[in-house]
């Protein structure tokens, strides 16, 4: 998914109910800095500059303490102990760290690994790229919810996997796995389970040991920490997991992943944590009791409107919609002092619809037409009601502008047409 | 993307939205694209029977803000033509136009496409209405 930013406009205006335009609402790309969170991290740019690795001297330990700071609050938050935790510049590097890691270390036992249709690309390419050193990867389907099916997952694992890598929530529908029967499956199986927890840590309840996770990635931008910094937890014991590293070079993070340590990041990551976990209860009911307020308020005022994924297993602050009849893109033009994401081709870089979309069994045309709200922490209720009001006034422009739309009403049947580009 | 103002002018003020009867001898209908490619266009042309000048045209369009635009402008140009005039019409007139960006240009094709088929329902209505101006004429 990508994000119509260019045809924003940039001076700060206000709307007419007094809220701040542009209004961000895609914080599943990535979210802004908590004010906590930069305060937390300026010492460590000018006073605590040191390498954390200096061992001999005072510029060094207060490097180090910040690190192991946030080591600890890291670890605390998804039920870790610290020396689990790897830093990495992010969750992409995580997810390439433990699923090239853990291929490379288990080579002797087997070459299968196992991922879903609906993953990240971060996850995906890893997987296709291993499949060119002669990995056999297998993807599995998701349901119409966008939930993986546990006994295709079951019939899926054999002698030979060494590997289950399946997403904690979806970055596109928002949607959550079940990551603990996974976990548990994989427990029994003897098999290694990655979860790409990017969305999913610092908004819903991770606990790597209730919900059996062996390796899993965190990022610190999605969660109101900084770009460029995020974590792999690889289990010590119960099963002791071990994976090789792709990075060579001074041993750092106990050699799984060298070079020297963005200790500023790393602190605002540790921080970015400790926040989430103090007010996630709080803010989680919050995001969700706005998430519901724009359905509700969208889809109490329009005909035709479909949510992709299931609402039941989903992040609170995570809303994907459908609008049949109107193009993804055009709607976004239309509300163009918002920020929020959408699946059309028109959008993305390879011109295809959403993947995770079309995953779900949504056609192209529904594809075409959704869009991705991410609520976040800064957003308030009086932004949710713009947004919706902006949203269904352009929804109801453009289907004035639809032939579809006007053919629907006219008792159509579009998919019996025969449409000349096919 | 970043549009040019004239595809912004185009979506916020989009011309010639409408339909016309696609049962009247002097409405063509031209219905491109397809929903599941993102993009679909109707084109209606009302041409004097006489004259063969296009007095009206309205569009519909499902797709982006440059199919919009694409579709919007394609009614504009077409208005005051005659058929033959119009058919000279070509999808580059149209980027050059909007300043479509490469990755839009198909939009414009299928400005062009829903212009060519339009007059092509229409002259195939024609046929059927009177067969024997067709003879004369070819």
């Amino acid at each position: 998914m990508s994000t119509d930013v260019k045809t924003m406009p940039q001076e700060q205006l206000v709307a007419a109910n007094g809220v701040k335009l542009p209004i961000y609402m895609d914080n599943h790309a990535t979210t802004p800095l908590d004010p906590r969170v930069l305060e937390e991290m300026l010492p460590y740019f000018m006073e605590k500059f040191g390498n954390a690795a200096s061992r001999n001297h005072s510029f060094g330990w207060a490097g180090e303490e910040g690190v192991e700071t946030a080591r600890e609050r890291v670890a605390k938050l998804v039920g870790a102990t610290t020396k689990e935790i790897i830093f990495t510049s992010g969750a992409t590097e995580s997810d390439n760290l433990a699923i090239k890691g853990v291929a490379e270390m288990y080579k002797e036992k087997g070459n299968h690994i196992i991922t879903a249709v609906s993953e990240h690309k971060a996850v995906l390419d890893t997987c296709k790229r291993l499949e060119k050193y002669c990995y056999r990867v297998t993807y599995l389907p998701v349901q119409k919810d966008g939930l993986v099916d546990l006994d295709d997952l079951k019939r899926a694992i054999d002698d030979k996997t060494i590997l289950v890598t399946i997403m904690a929530a979806n970055n596109e529908i928002g949607v959550l796995q079940p990551v603990a029967e996974i976990g548990k499956l994989c427990r029994e199986r003897g098999v290694i389970f990655h979860s790409d927890a990017t969305q999913a840590v610092g908004k819903v309840p991770v606990d790597v040991n209730k919900q059996n996770i062996d390796v899993m990635s965190i990022s610190a931008h999605k969660m109101y920490g900084p770009k460029g910094v995020g974590a792999l937890y690889v289990r010590r014991k119960n099963p002791r997991v071990q994976i090789s590293a792709i990075i060579d070079g001074g041993g750092h993070e106990r050699g799984m992943r060298s070079g020297t340590l963005n200790v500023p990041g790393i602190v605002g990551l540790g921080k970015a944590c400790l926040i989430c976990m103090e007010d996630m209860p709080k803010e989680s009911c919050h995001l969700a009791g706005m998430r519901n307020r724009l359905r509700d308020n969208i889809m109490g005022r329009l005909d035709e409107v479909y949510i992709n994924g299931s609402m039941e297993h989903r992040l609170p602050g995570n809303l994907n919609i459908s609008f049949a009849y109107v193009e993804g893109e055009s709607l976004l033009m239309g509300i163009n002092d918002v920020a929020v994401s959408s699946g059309s081709a028109c959008t993305s870089a390879t011109l295809e619809p959403s993947y995770v979309l079309k995953a779900l069994g949504t056609g192209d045309d529904l594809a075409h037409s959704s869009i991705r709200f991410g609520i976040g922490r800064f957003n308030t209720e009086a932004e949710i009601d713009y947004v919706a009001d902006r949203v269904v006034e352009t929804v109801q422009r453009l289907r004035e502008l639809s032939p579809l739309y006007e053919m629907a009403k006219e008792g159509v049947d579009l998919k019996q047409v025969k449409w000349a580009a096919e | 993307m970043s549009y040019s103002d004239k595809v912004l002018d185009h979506y916020s003020h989009p011309r010639n939205v409408g339909s016309m009867d696609k049962g009247s001898t002097d409405v063509g209908t031209g219905l491109v694209g397809a929903p599941e490619c993102g993009d679909v266009m109707k084109l209606q042309i009302k041409v004097n029977p006489e004259t063969s000048v296009i007095e009206d045209a309205k569009f519909k369009t499902f797709g982006c803000g440059s199919a919009i635009a694409s579709s919007s402008l394609a009614t504009e140009w077409v208005k005051g033509k005659t058929v033959d005039e119009a058919l000279q019409i070509k999808n580059t007139d149209i980027v050059k136009e909007l300043s479509l960006p490469p990755v839009k240009i198909h939009c414009s094709v299928l400005a062009e496409d829903a212009i060519r088929a339009a007059i092509h329902d229409w002259k195939k209505k024609r046929e059927t209405a009177k067969p024997e101006t067709v003879e004369a004429r070819s």
